[in-house]
């Protein structure tokens, strides 16, 4: 039997009395990856802000690792459940400080042998350690942001539409390293993509979302064959 | 001076505001309002003080302080209204500043203990710390709203609110302080200190009345990073749920 990684049941989301995310449940297996399509403004961010402890449901519970999410401590879930963002935010300093962050805040030793580790881990050279990064590109940052967060060594992975705005080259390399950090160390993988091709490829499963609510969920082939006419309408509408 | 010499000062209100006439500046109403009130404040002031200092009894100055802090809470806490608790906190700050500060003054007999002394200075103190503390909110807010993505991503690493917060307080705190110690560079140099040229035109001698102006400057450097210091301490942890999670200020 496969073990869940995270498991959701009923989960919603108010902000300001207004529904961002309805009824939520679900399992994400252990050492998987299970990307999230869906339109914008579909609660896909909200969603993983919820599973790294950056919010909380107003209704529902979610246990991650078998164990609720309220028994672990802010600091625990999130370095257990790390995140990328989509906008691979960055201190305004070099990629080696910025590797350095999360070792800083847990006042672990951080070196040159480590910087080097998380660097290459991400298949970018060593030169770009002394780099600024608003010297990098696109998809140098979102290499670094996710060299940033494996930096913790989380269980869980969650990677927030992190290859929307890159060309088709760069989208490949990072595809290539999702799934190599998935093979290698066995980190269960959530990824927000907008590219349903992608979501097939390198997805063992997808969970569709719609209007803050689940639509659809399943092996990723799915998408190729939606059962729901909102799935369909929004398949059909990606592909025009 | 007396009243009628005082009265012909009010010739530098009538040039404004005949300025303002010909010139359409449309000036002429704000500056009638800032004239009476200031006549009618400064002149109640005056007898009250006058009272206070006659009369010599602690209740009278502890009432002064505390009518102080009370209006420089009112005047700051505008700025603070996303802050949990603003009000509190500004009183906390008004109120430590002022027991520190005299605490050192009268403690170490640097000023007599007569009102005389004690009110003035300690309308100095919280007027600046007022400034300082409608400095640090103005600076903390925006810096709050504009990085958001920052501590956020701090938050998502695992790090502390302290943690996440600290570069930004760090930042609001010197901004705020900035424009004290800058204007401590040039003092004397550009202008001549309002205290110390009254107690110059008072009568005093000139390096009597320095010696009593850097007293007064030192004071304000201290106020100026304390106020900045505690509010901030104050303020930042009611950013943060007691799931270390940012609430929404807008909320």
């Amino acid at each position: 039997m496969n073990k869940k990684a995270i498991i959701c049941n009923h989960v919603s989301y108010q902000k300001n009395s207004e529904q961002i995310l309805t009824d939520i449940s679900g399992e994400i297996i252990k050492g998987n990856i299970t990307t999230f399509v869906g339109p914008s403004g579909a609660g896909k961010t909200t969603f993983f802000k919820l599973l790294n402890g950056l919010l909380s449901p107003s209704e529902g519970s979610i246990n991650i690792d078998g164990k609720p999410i309220e028994s672990y401590s802010p600091i625990d879930l999130r370095r257990t459940v790390g995140i990328a963002l989509q906008e691979a935010t960055m201190t305004n300093a070099t990629v080696r400080e910025n590797l350095m962050l999360p070792y800083q805040l847990s006042n672990r030793t951080f070196n040159d042998k480590i910087a080097n580790h998380l660097i290459n881990q991400v298949g970018l050279s060593n030169d770009v350690l002394s780099k600024q990064t608003n010297d990098l590109s696109g998809g140098q940052r979102q290499k670094l942001s996710i060299a940033r967060t494996l930096a913790n060594q989380p269980k869980i992975l969650l990677l927030d539409e992190i290859t929307s705005s890159l060309d088709r080259l760069s989208q490949t390399g990072i595809e290539t390293l999702i799934k190599n950090i998935n093979t290698e160390y066995g980190t269960t993988i959530l990824w927000i993509t907008h590219n349903l091709q992608q979501a097939i490829d390198v997805g063992h499963d997808t969970w569709v979302m719609v209007n803050g609510q689940v639509i659809e969920k399943g092996p990723s082939e799915l998408l190729e064959n939606p059962k729901t006419e909102l799935v369909r309408e929004f398949v059909k509408g990606v592909h025009k | 001076m007396n009243y009628l010499t005082l009265s012909i000062t009010l010739i530098f209100v009538l040039i404004p505001f005949v300025l303002s006439k010909t010139l359409k500046l449309e000036l002429g109403k704000d500056i009638i309002i800032a004239t009476t009130r200031s006549i009618i404040q400064l002149l109640a002031v005056g007898y009250l003080l006058q009272y206070v200092f006659e009369v010599k009894h602690p209740i009278f100055i502890l009432a002064m302080i505390s009518l102080m802090i009370g209006a420089a809470t009112q005047n700051a806490r505008r700025k603070g209204v996303s802050i949990k608790g603003i009000t509190w906190k500004l009183i906390l700050t008004f109120t430590t500043i002022e027991l520190l500060t005299q605490g050192i003054l009268l403690g170490l007999a640097i000023t007599p203990a007569t009102p005389q002394y004690i009110i003035p200075i300690s309308g100095m103190i919280i007027g600046n710390s007022m400034v300082l503390s409608i400095l640090f909110l103005n600076r903390f807010t925006d810096e709050i709203s504009d990085k958001e993505d920052q501590i956020e991503l701090y938050l998502s690493l695992g790090a502390t609110p302290k943690q996440a917060i600290h570069r930004h307080l760090i930042t609001s705190i010197k901004a705020s302080t900035i424009p004290t110690i800058e204007n401590q560079k040039t003092i004397g140099l550009v202008q001549l200190p309002g205290m110390m040229s009254g107690q110059i035109i008072a009568g005093a001698a000139p390096v009597q009345a320095v010696q009593f102006q850097l007293l007064i400057i030192f004071l304000l450097l201290t106020t100026a990073v304390v106020t900045s210091i505690i509010l901030g301490f104050l303020s930042y942890p009611t950013l943060f749920n007691d799931r270390m999670q940012l609430t929404d200020q807008n909320n």
